[in-house]
């Protein structure tokens, strides 16, 4: 893991109306590490996931992912340094709380979905690549060719990482991977992310309010609140941060629950 | 991006392989030098320097084919991260699955059996619509006997959205309808110097006929798809299924103020229509023939009598049951997709206005059998 960061949040502000959700906010992620992002319900963890990937428009501050100013550089097209803000795009994939796959398309089609707009790539390439992260994600193979109605929540959430594998990205966007999952999925989506992201060297921006999976796969944990990063850390860093929300999220009954036997973060 | 992808030297003894990026980006490339490297013992990946899933498939599958043929082909020289990538990806591989291209078998006697199923589901589907129509008319029936039941205020906004609101379009169009009528009717009675009986032309087919049957067909568009996609959506939200758990009945809740609600404003709307027909062709007639608006009253009052105006609004009623209770019907059948909202949505609109015609088709031979 190097520490040249390809996310960097400067200075964000945030605001619904009166209601300032994000002030002088600022937020690194560097390569190749899992980042937690955590923080009480309205802190404006997924609005801050949402303004990194360009569908809420901050009203201040800037934001670079893998060297683009997302929000101000001009588009590539235009003979201007480096990639523009829509080619950067094809370097992340997202994956929202419960899937978001196109509903009239079978699992397949949403994954062959990306690579067909973006790529001219050959149907049989497309078809065997996208079975391909299907299998990646741990769905069987029949799983293509049913429609997404038909999975369950735990197989959508696969599907939906399948989807924001497509492009093969560089940087991975989580927003609550295992919420509304059994504990025995939640924990086998956690192994997935860790061995998915040590595998293709994936930087991870994961959104949680799950212990169970900061502790099993994030390198650093990020705290929301206050309409700012609080504090950055290791989760070992985490249990002595002197802050009582801070306190009482890492020290509460449920966190007391998922430490023990988690050693080998 | 700066990709060179080079073919090493090709010497049996040395090993061969790939250099340069094997990306997505790539993919084309990397095959191709893949296929030209068909005979070799070992693939030599030192020269890569980027590597992700798709370049790591087209190296598995490559290998894969290979071993097929019996040519096993190791990879030696891949540096630590890129071995891992190519053992997830292998792991991974899903087996080679022959694309079964679906061809349509055709017979001779295909189109003739999907014309009959056709038939046949439609006859089915009219047959559910008249179930549900049943059971809108006993909840009626119980929100009569238990009048606190019926919900006011969902009725009265209701009112205001499907009646109230669609006022503009639907006077609008009266006025319309009665230009055109009075335009053509004169030009056609001019000829025989019949100029007044535009007057009778005007009153008794819109009063009669267009007046109502037009309202229905605009509120049809209107009302019929907008409660689909309401009573839909909330299907798909789960908003449905959360009132039947909490005790609450949906028809009672959702259909009835909303058929009601045009069961009591369709006459309304459609009265309104024929005022401003009658104001439209009365215009008209005035500019055109030069018939005064106190020979225009004259003439409707001796002429026409108001049983028209009547037998045209007491059909109002059953036309806002059929647009009320197919689009109510149609929202319910919205399943889990947006595929099916959409198609919901379109279908309770043809279908309403439809049946809507059929309605006015099978009130005229009733009305002329009973000499009406």
């Amino acid at each position: 893991m190097s520490d040249d960061p390809v996310i960097i949040v400067r200075n964000l502000t945030n605001k619904f109306g009166t209601k300032v959700i994000h002030e002088h906010l600022d937020l690194d992620v560097r390569r190749g590490e899992v980042l937690g992002v955590v923080g009480a319900s309205g802190s404006g963890k997924s609005v801050l996931l949402r303004s990194i990937v360009g569908l809420q428009k901050p009203s201040a501050g800037t934001i670079t992912v893998l060297g683009t100013e997302v929000l101000t550089d001009p588009p590539s097209d235009t003979g201007a340094q480096g990639d523009g803000p829509d080619a950067v795009q094809n370097r992340w994939g997202v994956m929202f709380q419960d899937g978001a796959l196109f509903s009239s398309l079978t699992v397949r089609e949403n994954v062959e979905a990306p690579m067909r707009e973006k790529l001219g790539l050959d149907p049989e390439t497309r078809a065997a690549l996208a079975d391909l992260r299907i299998a990646m994600v741990g769905l069987p193979a029949s799983a293509g060719d049913l429609s997404p109605s038909e999975l369950s929540g735990g197989m959508r959430k696969r599907a939906g990482l399948a989807r924001a594998l497509a492009l093969d990205p560089q940087i991975l966007f989580l927003d609550e991977p295992t919420a509304g999952l059994d504990p025995i999925s939640a924990s086998d989506f956690d192994s997935l992310i860790r061995a998915l992201q040590k595998a293709l060297g994936l930087t991870v921006f994961l959104v949680t309010h799950d212990l169970d999976t900061l502790h099993a796969t994030c390198d650093r944990i990020a705290v929301l609140s206050g309409k700012k990063v609080l504090v950055t850390g290791t989760m070992a860093e985490m249990l002595h941060v002197d802050d009582p929300w801070v306190h009482t999220y890492f020290h509460g009954p449920r966190a007391h629950a998922a430490q023990p036997t988690q050693g080998t973060v | 991006m700066s990709s060179t992808l080079v073919l090493e030297a090709a010497s049996s003894t040395v090993p061969q392989g790939l250099s340069g990026p094997v990306t997505l980006a790539t993919l084309a490339r990397s095959r191709t030098a893949l296929e030209r490297l068909a005979g070799a013992k070992v693939l030599d990946l030192s020269g890569v320097t980027e590597l992700d899933t798709a370049g790591a498939w087209a190296i598995a599958s490559f290998q894969a084919v290979q071993a097929a043929k019996g040519r096993k082909i190791a990879t030696v020289g891949a540096s630590e991260a890129h071995a891992l990538l190519l053992q997830t990806v292998t792991e991974a591989m899903p087996p080679v699955r022959k694309r079964r291209r679906r061809l349509p078998h055709q017979e001779a006697g295909d189109s003739l059996y999907v014309l009959g199923q056709t038939v046949w589901d439609f006859a089915a589907q009219m047959g559910v619509t008249i179930g549900f129509l049943g059971l809108v008319i006993a909840r009626f029936a119980a929100a009569v006997l238990h009048p606190s039941r019926l919900r006011i205020t969902a009725l009265t906004h209701h009112m205001q959205q499907a009646g109230l609101n669609a006022v503009p379009i639907v006077a609008l169009m009266g006025f319309l309808i009665g230009i055109v009528l009075a335009f053509q009717g004169a030009s056609q009675l001019e000829q025989f110097g019949a100029e007044i009986y535009v007057v009778d032309l005007i009153s008794i087919s819109m009063l009669r006929e267009l007046g109502i049957l037009l309202t229905a067909i605009i509120v049809a568009g209107r009302s019929a798809s907008a409660f689909t996609a309401a009573i839909g959506s909330m299907k798909m939200r789960e908003e449905v299924d959360a009132m039947r758990v909490l005790g609450l009945d949906p028809v009672e809740l959702l259909v009835l103020p909303r058929v009601l609600a045009l069961v009591i404003m369709l006459p309304i709307l459609g009265f309104v229509a024929n005022m401003a027909g009658l104001l439209g062709g009365g215009i008209m007639a005035w500019i055109d023939l030069g018939i005064s608006p106190g020979m225009f009253t004259t003439q409707l009052l001796t002429n026409t009598s108001v049983s028209h105006a009547i037998i045209g609004l007491s059909k109002a009623p059953f036309f806002a049951v059929i647009i009320g209770v197919v689009g109510c019907y149609q929202g319910m059948q919205v399943e889990g997709n947006t595929d099916s909202l959409g198609n919901r949505t379109s279908r309770s609109v043809v279908v309403a206005i439809f049946l809507v015609i059929v309605m006015d088709a099978l009130f005229s031979v009733f009305f002329s059998l009973w000499g009406i």
